[in-house]
Formats: C-alpha cells, sequence, structure tokens
C-alpha cells in the first residue's frame, strides 16, 4: 500500500487524482499503523518549514518515519517541502530538519535589479539528470516540470544530487540517497512527465 | 532558465464558459469540462478559472465544479470570483484547485491577503486587478466585474499587495480584453519596475508576438489569455487552441 502522508499541510488530492490516473490505489494517511504497513511512502507538502515539522511532531509521525525510512529503508518520495524536511535545515525556520540527506535549504537571494528573478520561482523548469536512477527511466533528457518555491536544496554530498536545476544558479531539483528520494516540482502537476515519474517511483523501487 | 508560462483564462458564468470583449458582450464558448479535457489533452503550463458573475451576483465559489475539475487536470489550476473569506480559500485549495486569485476582496479588505499569505503561503496567493484607462489617461483600478471604478492607482496598489505577500499579480487590462490587438505593455512596465512578485499579463493578446512583447517590453512573467485560444479565424468562430512548444519557444526567443 502507498501511503499519502497527511500533515495537514499541502495538495494531497491532487497527487491521489493522478496516481488513480495511472491505475494505482494511494491512501492519505496520518494513522501510525497505516503508515507502518506501508510499501512505499509519499510526502507532500506546501507551506513552510517549521509548520511543516511541527506538525510532524505533534501528530506523533516522526519516530514511525525515522523507523520507516532509515532502518527499513522503505522508499519514500518528498515533493516540494516534503524534500525539503529531508534535509538538516531551512532558512525558512528555526526547527532541524528530519536530516535523512547531508544538505540545506536556503532562500533564494537575488540582487535587486533589471535581471532581478521574481521570488517565488513559479513556472516550468527544465530538469538535468546528475546520475542515472530508476526514477528517471524513459524520460527525454531534460524535461520539464512545475515548480513553486522561495527555498531550494542545496545537497552537500555531490553523489546525492539527483537532478538539478537553473534558476540564476543551479540547485537540486531532485535527490536521491538510496531509498530516500526528493523532488522540488510538483509531479502530479506536471502532465505526462509527472505521471511518468510517480509510475517509475510506484514500479522501479 | 525559465520557461514562460502561458496560460488561459477561462471566464463562467453560471455554469457556462463566456468570453467578454472589453469586459462586455459575454459570448458562450461553450462546456467548462469539455474545455479543461481539452486544455489538458494539449498539455498547457497552467490554468486560470475566473467566475465572472459570482461577485456581481454575491455568489460563493462553485466547489462542486472545481473538484471535478481538480480531479481531471495535471496542471496547476487557480480559480478566482466571489471569495470573501480564508475558510472559502481553505475550501478552494482543499478539492484539488492550488491557487486563489483575489480581485474585488483584495481592493474591500486588503487585510484578507496577508492573512491569506500568511497562511497558506505567498505562492498560493494571487491577487488580480481589472484596469482601464479613464479620459485623462491615467490607469484606475475597478471592482465588481469591472463595474465600479475605485479611483485606485494600479502601482500603488500593486506595491502594496507586494508588501502583503501576495505571489503573483494578475494585471488585466479593461480596455484590451477581447480586443486581440496586444496586451499593455505600458501598464505592464510601469508595475513589473515596481514589484517583486512575478507578474502575469492579461487582456489583449490576439498572436504569439504580443506574448514575446510583454515579456520583452513590459516585463511580465508569465501571459494569459482569453479570446486567442477559444476563438479562430476573423469571425470569431469557437475554437479551442493552443500554441506547440516549438511555437512558444520561438515566441520567447528561448
Amino acid at each position: 500500500m502507498i501511503a499519502i502522508i497527511d500533515y495537514g499541510l499541502g495538495n494531497l488530492g491532487s497527487i491521489k487524482n493522478m496516481l488513480r490516473k495511472i491505475g494505482i490505489n494511494a491512501e492519505i494517511t496520518r494513522d501510525i499503523n497505516t503508515i507502518k504497513s506501508a510499501t512505499k511512502l509519499i510526502l507532500p507538502g506546501v507551506g513552510s518549514f517549521d509548520n511543516g515539522m511541527q506538525n510532524l511532531t505533534d501528530l506523533g509521525l516522526i519516530e514511525t518515519l525515522n523507523q520507516k525510512v532509515q532502518i527499513d529503508k522503505v522508499p519514500m518520495l518528498g515533493i516540494c517541502l516534503g524534500m525539503q524536511l529531508m534535509t538538516k535545515s531551512s532558512e525558512e525556520g528555526k526547527l532541524p530538519g528530519l536530516g535523512w540527506v547531508d544538505a540545506e535549504t536556503l532562500k533564494f537571494k537575488f540582487e535587486t535589479g533589471e535581471k532581478k528573478l521574481p521570488v517565488p520561482n513559479m513556472g516550468w523548469e527544465y530538469v538535468k539528470a546528475e546520475k542515472e536512477s530508476p526514477l528517471l527511466k524513459d524520460l527525454p533528457a531534460e524535461p520539464r516540470y512545475y515548480f513553486v518555491h522561495s527555498y531550494f536544496v542545496k545537497a552537500n554530498n555531490p553523489s546525492d544530487t539527483l537532478l538539478t536545476t537553473k534558476y540564476s544558479h543551479d540547485f537540486v531539483s531532485g535527490f536521491e540517497k538510496e531509498n530516500i528520494i526528493g523532488v522540488q516540482f510538483h509531479p502530479e502537476k506536471s502532465h505526462k512527465y509527472g505521471m511518468k515519474m510517480l509510475k517509475n517511483f510506484i514500479e522501479n523501487y | 532558465m525559465s520557461i514562460t508560462r502561458v496560460i488561459p483564462v477561462l471566464l463562467l458564468k453560471n455554469t457556462g464558459l463566456v468570453k467578454t470583449t472589453q469586459f462586455k458582450e459575454p459570448k458562450y464558448v461553450g462546456d467548462p469540462l469539455n474545455a479543461v479535457k481539452i486544455f489538458n489533452d494539449k498539455e498547457v503550463d497552467e490554468l486560470i478559472f475566473l467566475d465572472i458573475s459570482a461577485t456581481p451576483e454575491n455568489k460563493k465559489p462553485p466547489l462542486e465544479f472545481l473538484k471535478q475539475i481538480a480531479e481531471e487536470c495535471f496542471m496547476p489550476l487557480s480559480y478566482g470570483g466571489g471569495i470573501k473569506t480564508v475558510e472559502e480559500i481553505k475550501d478552494i485549495l482543499k478539492v484539488g484547485i492550488e491557487k486563489v486569485c483575489l480581485n474585488t476582496i483584495a481592493v474591500e479588505n486588503p487585510d484578507l491577503v496577508k492573512k491569506a499569505t500568511d497562511r497558506y503561503g505567498s505562492s498560493t496567493i494571487c491577487v488580480a486587478i481589472d484596469v482601464k484607462k479613464n479620459f485623462f489617461g491615467k490607469y484606475e483600478i475597478y471592482i465588481h466585474g469591472g463595474k465600479k471604478n475605485t479611483k485606485l492607482d494600479p502601482v500603488k496598489f500593486a506595491m502594496e499587495m507586494d508588501k502583503a505577500g501576495a505571489g503573483e499579480l494578475l494585471v488585466n487590462s479593461i480596455d484590451r480584453d477581447g480586443m486581440m490587438q496586444g496586451y499593455d505593455n505600458d501598464l505592464l512596465k510601469k508595475i513589473t519596475s515596481q514589484v517583486s512578485m512575478p507578474v502575469i499579463a492579461c487582456g489583449g493578446a490576439g498572436t504569439l508576438n504580443h506574448f514575446g512583447d510583454a515579456i520583452k517590453q513590459g516585463g511580465a512573467s508569465a501571459v494569459a489569455a482569453g479570446s486567442m485560444f477559444v476563438f479562430h479565424g476573423k469571425h470569431r468562430a469557437v475554437l479551442i487552441s493552443y500554441p506547440s512548444q516549438e511555437e512558444l519557444q520561438e515566441a520567447f526567443g528561448n
């Protein structure tokens, strides 16, 4: 069973809708026993970092998630804020992140002037693969995905970087460390490329 | 590199899809769900729905309809029309729409913009302004579906909304709506030079070149259009279309 973790943030319905479209039944849940029995986990999220960590703590989910991901090695996909929560910290908040990946979440800071890019970065961007992965199977070399974010991930260990995207500077738009995967963009809002990626996550892990 | 978003704006009136000219003469162009399916198949960048009858007729957002759309659409969706409270925003997000457009309420109760961005994040809140040039060439914001002149200066208001934390600004030109003669790039430039949030140009698109102009001359981050995607030919026959990725790349010189 695939569990979409409901911690009170984000657009959970659209992930479920897209999975349903490709014939996969997923459960939106915050129930510890359901999460314990899941074979794959998806951590979505739109909102602020501290809010996300606080909600996970308040719901008593952190211990279960640590067990599932770090000990049982169950594949887990973090999307947007979900990815950022997998890092050690964020400039958006004070609370520590889940810290499963040696990475930090930083804020986009651009100099003012004619060339200043808008923040949040909202729109479609190309992503570039930095290593091979079953997640990218049968996808074109530089597919496009929909992003909405003001913060980005900086990975300290280059081998964890799966995808990069340029928004003024390069940032990590996807990481993969063993069973832990995070993407900054929204596959559930990215037409066929998103559908293919979710399908790959379900079928190839 | 950012890909410039090209966004069809679909106007709802009761249960039908319409297209206006200068905010008047709504012409029926079809069934909204059917249109959504076509746009989804064409893999459009994003869709914006505006219920133009909601505020004038004091109606609530059509949640059931929005839910149906969200189940069919695998692209970013925005809804605007008749939103008055944070609770309504919550309900809209819950059915699977990721952004809301605040128009009349942003003028009447700017606090709501701040409250909504605090709670749901900037990227969820788009402020939409309808702008018309007066007899002396001065730009003014209209509300209630273009029926009420607020005399507010769009540049000042945009800066206020930027400060309140709005994630983007949809700038709609009433004079150019449905005319297909190009965007008001002067208006866009005035605004985009003063705000840090992305600005979506709306009102006046008739050709792919107009898109490029709004970006290059107007400084917009994204372009929206209605007539161009629902009408075909000089007799304005209803036909839903959307340019190919290649055509768009050429238009933006990417």
